[in-house]
């Protein structure tokens, strides 16, 4: 296994959102703008980086049994650390993802990669993973925030006064910002990279033949 | 008194529906929802684990974190005694109720990680609710979440008979069913304050 590999696969073959589907609380429930998706992404990122990590040095020491509780402590006490932070730097950010910080302790993504890989590989290979999970669950939750944002309220902001914000020259669509929207939005989307997969697969098929 | 019982409610099992509007326990939901019959089985576990983990964080809040000042530890504490109440109602059920473990039995350990359950005990906490409005809001959250997945398997059942385009097979139409059931819902928003 190449280090390459193991970091690039979670970016697009097995993105944790629109190809293995998981983690979709938060996905729907934050991509209201940018910033949000990017906070939140950020953070997801931050957790899965140092729960993996810890996770797979103590991997041989774990006893099976008690594993599952082992794993929610571990998770827990890093996403506490991301909400003590956020909390005291970024309140506007904190004020909008709600609870959606302490929920990601339940958020499935790290605890299927925890499972599945970290209680199972050496640290490094674990940091490798968890950066390229965590990297495609943040591309992934931007692309939706993107076009919410923009078709729901015309314009694209990131952190306001400081870097600006791009309008567009359409009238703002509300239902995309209201909880609909974001099921509409990632419906069409996962619809369309089954379509893109569908597609590969009948090409792949011709030339077999 | 009477009136905010009743606008939590309300609030919870229709305006803020967990599922259609506040995209929690979203996992289940779209995991659980092929066939009516494991969707009742899953909600009546969700309704029953959520008012009593309602009931259990908000004392563990109330009793232990707050006079040992320990309030930044909620999230540690919240999802340790659901994790062990779900264990303990598990043990419970398989020991006086053989008939009720086997069909609640499979989907209790997946409700340890269902962020509805984990949500309710936060937002209890956000909306700072005394003790039986916690209770109230978590068993009504239940209600909302039972009730928005029965419709979805409902129809979801139907739609295995339907000609989708094959794009949309799958995950792809189910979300875009829900979308349209969450903007039926969005009609029952201004019912409360």
């Amino acid at each position: 296994m190449g280090y390459l590999a193991e970091l690039t696969k979670g970016l697009f073959k097995r993105n944790p959102t629109f190809v293995i589907v998981l983690g979709l609380c938060p996905t729907l429930a934050i991509t209201t703008s940018l910033e949000n998706a990017i906070g939140m992404g950020l953070s997801t990122l931050f957790v899965l980086i140092f729960s993996e990590l810890f996770i797979s040095l103590i991997r041989n020491i774990i006893p099976e049994n008690v594993r599952i509780p082992v794993f929610i402590v571990i998770i827990a006490t890093f996403v506490t650390i991301v909400q003590m932070t956020i909390k005291a730097y970024l309140p506007s950010l904190d004020d909008a993802l709600g609870i959606f910080i302490p929920l990601i302790v339940v958020n499935c993504i790290i605890f299927s990669r925890i499972e599945e890989y970290a209680s199972k590989n050496p640290p490094l290979y674990s940091i490798l993973d968890a950066i390229g999970m965590g990297l495609g669950f943040t591309l992934a939750i931007s692309l939706i925030s993107i076009i919410r944002e923009a078709l729901g309220t015309g314009k694209i902001s990131i952190l306001g006064d400081i870097i600006g914000d791009a309008s567009l020259p359409i009238e703002p669509m509300m239902f995309f910002i209201l909880a609909p929207g974001a099921l509409l939005t990632m419906g069409l989307l996962l619809a369309f990279f089954q379509w893109l997969e569908q597609k590969k697969e009948a090409k792949e098929s011709k030339e077999a033949k | 008194m009477i009136n905010d019982i009743i606008a939590i409610i309300i609030g919870m099992i229709f305006v803020n529906n967990f599922i259609l509007t506040k995209f929690l326990g979203l996992c289940p939901f779209f995991g659980v929802s092929k066939k009516t019959e494991n969707a009742l089985g899953m909600g009546l576990a969700v309704i029953f684990v959520m008012t009593i983990a309602s009931l259990a964080c908000s004392l563990a809040y109330d009793y232990l974190l707050v006079p040992l000042r320990l309030e930044f530890l909620n999230i540690i504490v919240f999802i340790l005694v659901i994790a062990t109440l779900v264990q303990i109602v598990e043990i419970f059920i398989k020991r006086y109720s053989e008939g009720l473990y086997r069909s609640l039995g499979i989907y209790l350990p997946l409700i340890t990680t269902n962020c509805a359950v984990l949500g309710v005990a936060f937002l209890n906490l956000n909306e700072n609710y005394n003790i039986i409005e916690s209770v109230i809001s978590g068993l009504a959250a239940g209600i909302g979440f039972t009730l928005a997945l029965l419709l979805m398997s409902g129809i979801r059942e139907r739609l295995e008979l339907m000609d989708v385009p094959k794009p949309f097979k799958g995950l792809p139409i189910a979300f875009i069913t829900a979308s349209l059931m969450s903007l039926a819902f969005l009609g029952f928003a201004g019912m409360i304050k």
